[in-house]
């Protein structure tokens, strides 16, 4: 086992700077080979619909695994055990869902944008305006979770300052989706998703090496070093409310992410879209089993003391084990490989954020769904920059800040705000213009609302410093108290009535308690009590959207639903 | 019309609908769809449950020092794609089928 203790993660390193000079090289000269062939609202939006089904499943793979599913969950494994697992399962429940309810669908009946499908029989404007408004939300908050995280893992792996890290990712970011459209984008994440799958199996490989090819020694290990309970689920689902609701927002917020719905719209058709969710499922699993290997690996390997204390929430736990196993030039490998998959991410973000406004807000809002091509295509380009630099901005505004809320709240408004309204669109004859409407903005304010409300804001961040004040109170009360105790343990050893001062120890610890109880009481409470609103509001969602719907009868839109219908099934008519 | 975008509309969006090819792929999608998503909504929500209401099972040592909760957890994953496989297999032999059939009839 080598015994280093000494890492290089976060100092400057020249292979991880190599290998990130060649991926950006290569991903820039896709980007001007793709804009040559960018001309029509087609091509930027959809790559020309000339994506394969296996390609586009990369793609997809590429689109959804971010860094924190790569450095995260190997992270949670390495530091909290089985509980990490439980992640893992949740990030991937969601792709057959897809696959059953919306693929098909969706590239039979929409254009570019899920919009598209939601407005099929109704009216376009309000729809496309709660659409994109919801799309718009769910794209800002994931991109200030990614550029913050990007901040923060780059100045971890390169040694580079966050602002730099930040201006890096937003420029390449920019520079991709500006000039390349989809068609860039999509080989910037099918190159993602090879190196993220190959780099991780490669590390699972030489972790299994250094076992002998046996699970069985690499658990036993990790029970020796960490007791049983490492090997069993722990604290991490105490609520079974909680984890029911963040089930749900995982699950039915991966079938509603705009960046991933737009992606089917990139295949020539419903055959090609189905078969791709099949392909993405495939690796998206493949790849989160693999980083119960690469958690469980680091822990036994590298050891928990280690990874914590590079990164106190585990995120390095990956790329220290492929620096114990690899190397320096593993490392190096693995963090430009890290680079890869936020760049990836970010600009499937920004390229939905940019067909969001355009051709939603733009196109449809304003301008009444007559404008030219060119136009089109003018703003979605200057609604990328403004979009680039809105997460530059919020990325270094946010920085240092706790934004770990902000994937939940993705996933929370995704799963309220887009899913409920498609859903319904796709399936229920009777859906309105009004059921709509009102669906997508009570999933959206209800969703955040409650978020604001819940344990993870209202305590942890917006009286942090209340929080704080407890608990250095209780802590200055159990100290004192241990004080006095250890005082009276003195005394019993020489006086003549030890029972006496036993009564008092006990009186001291019966005071401590209720004083305890006092102050506990000044700590701050969450309004609503939940860590991810979920339930509530996709459930809210619902049944708005079905109340409204049911109350007012919208006939010319039942009217087009057997139109849908048949185009929906069959493809007749569907987008070529 | 339905068929609008077709070059030869031979067909009402009524006489497709009503067409018995149209109704048994519609009906038969439905089903599957709806009988694979309950499956996997019992799948993960089962799995939650099990954290929640009993860890001592999940805690059960399989082998060693393996608990039974690890290979519950990986094999929710592999389930899960395994339904996708199911989807796939039929979409593929049997709507694709029905599909191509209809668009005939109806000159699509």
């Amino acid at each position: 086992m080598p015994q280093t203790t000494q890492t290089i993660i976060g100092q400057f390193n020249p292979v991880a700077v190599m290998f990130f000079v060649l991926f950006v090289l290569t991903t820039l000269g896709i980007t001007y080979w793709a804009a040559k062939r960018t001309r029509t609202t087609k091509d930027f939006y959809a790559a020309g619909r000339s994506v394969t089904g296996f390609q586009n499943g990369l793609a997809l793979a590429g689109d959804y695994m971010s860094a924190a599913s790569f450095l995260g969950i190997a992270g949670l494994v390495s530091t909290k055990g089985y509980d990490g697992l439980i992640y893992s399962v949740g990030w991937l429940v969601g792709w057959p869902i897809i696959m059953f309810l919306i693929s098909e669908p969706l590239r039979n009946l929409g254009k570019y944008t899920f919009a598209d499908v939601v407005a099929y029989r109704l009216n376009q404007r309000p729809i496309r305006a709660a659409a994109a408004s919801g799309s718009l939300v769910v794209v800002l908050t994931y991109l200030i979770a990614q550029m913050v995280g990007a901040g923060t893992l780059i100045k971890l792996m390169f040694g580079l300052p966050f602002e730099v890290a930040v201006l890096i990712v937003g420029c390449l970011m920019i520079s991709y989706v500006l000039f390349g459209g989809m068609i860039a984008t999509t080989w910037v994440q099918i190159i993602k998703a090879g190196l993220l799958l190959g780099g991780a199996t490669l590390l699972v490989i030489m972790t299994l090496y250094h076992f002998g090819f046996s699970y069985g020694e690499l658990f036993n290990q990790a029970q020796n070093l960490y007791g049983a309970k490492f090997l069993e689920p722990g604290g991490l689902v105490t609520s079974p409310v909680d984890a029911f609701s963040l089930g749900l927002a995982l699950m039915f917020g991966t079938a509603g992410l705009p960046h991933i719905l737009m992606r089917f719209y990139t295949v020539p058709d419903a055959r090609a879209a189905r078969k791709s969710v099949f392909y993405a499922t495939g690796f998206i699993g493949y790849f989160y089993i693999l980083t119960v290997t690469i958690g469980f690996g680091a822990a036994v390997i590298v050891g928990q003391k280690i990874i914590t204390s590079i990164d106190a929430g585990g995120n390095m736990a990956g790329p220290l084990l492929a620096e114990f196993l690899g190397g320096n030039l593993f490392l190096g490998f693995l963090a430009a490989v890290a680079f890869a998959t936020i760049l990836a991410v970010v600009s499937g973000l920004t390229l939905a954020g940019a067909s969001a406004f355009s051709h939603d807000l733009f196109v449809g809002v304003i301008r009444r769904g007559q404008a030219a091509e060119k136009e089109e295509i003018k703003v979605a380009k200057i609604a990328t920059v403004g979009l680039g630099v809105t997460a530059m901005l919020l990325g270094i505004l946010f920085k240092g800040q706790n934004v770990a809320f902000l994937v939940g709240l993705t996933f929370a408004i995704a799963a309220s705000a887009n899913f409920p309204a498609l859903a319904m669109s796709i399936m229920w004859k009777k859906f309105t213009t009004k059921g709509a409407v009102a669906s997508i903005y009570t999933g959206l304010v209800i969703a955040t609302v409650l978020i604001i409300l819940s344990p993870t804001v209202w305590v942890d961040i917006v009286h942090k410093n209340e929080k704080t004040a407890v608990e250095k109170e209780i802590k200055a009360v159990e100290d004192a108290s241990k004080g006095k105790i250890a005082d009276f343990e003195k005394q019993k050893t020489v006086a003549k009535n030890p029972a006496e001062i036993d009564a008092s120890i006990e009186a001291e610890k019966r005071q401590v308690e209720t004083q305890i109880k006092e102050v506990k009481a000044g700590m701050p409470k969450p309004i609503f009590p939940l860590k991810n609103p979920g339930i509530y509001s996709m459930g809210a969602a619902f049944l708005v959207g079905i109340l409204f719907s049911l109350f007012g009868r919208e006939k010319e839109a039942e009217a087009k639903y057997n139109d849908e219908k048949i185009r929906s099934y069959i493809g007749i008519g569907a987008e070529e | 019309m339905s068929a609008k975008n077709s070059k030869n509309v031979k067909h009402t969006t009524e006489e497709i609908l009503e067409d018995s090819d149209f109704k048994s792929l519609s009906s038969q999608k439905n089903i599957i769809s709806v009988i694979l998503t309950i499956l996997e909504l019992v799948l993960y929500f089962g799995f939650i449950a099990l954290i929640a209401f009993n860890k001592p099972f999940l805690a059960s040592k399989l082998t060693g020092a393996i608990s039974i909760g690890i290979p519950i957890a990986v094999g929710t994953i592999i389930l899960s794609w395994v339904f996708t496989g199911i989807y796939i297999f039929w979409a593929n032999n049997k709507y694709d089928v029905l599909v191509k059939k209809v668009r005939q009839k109806i000159g699509g």
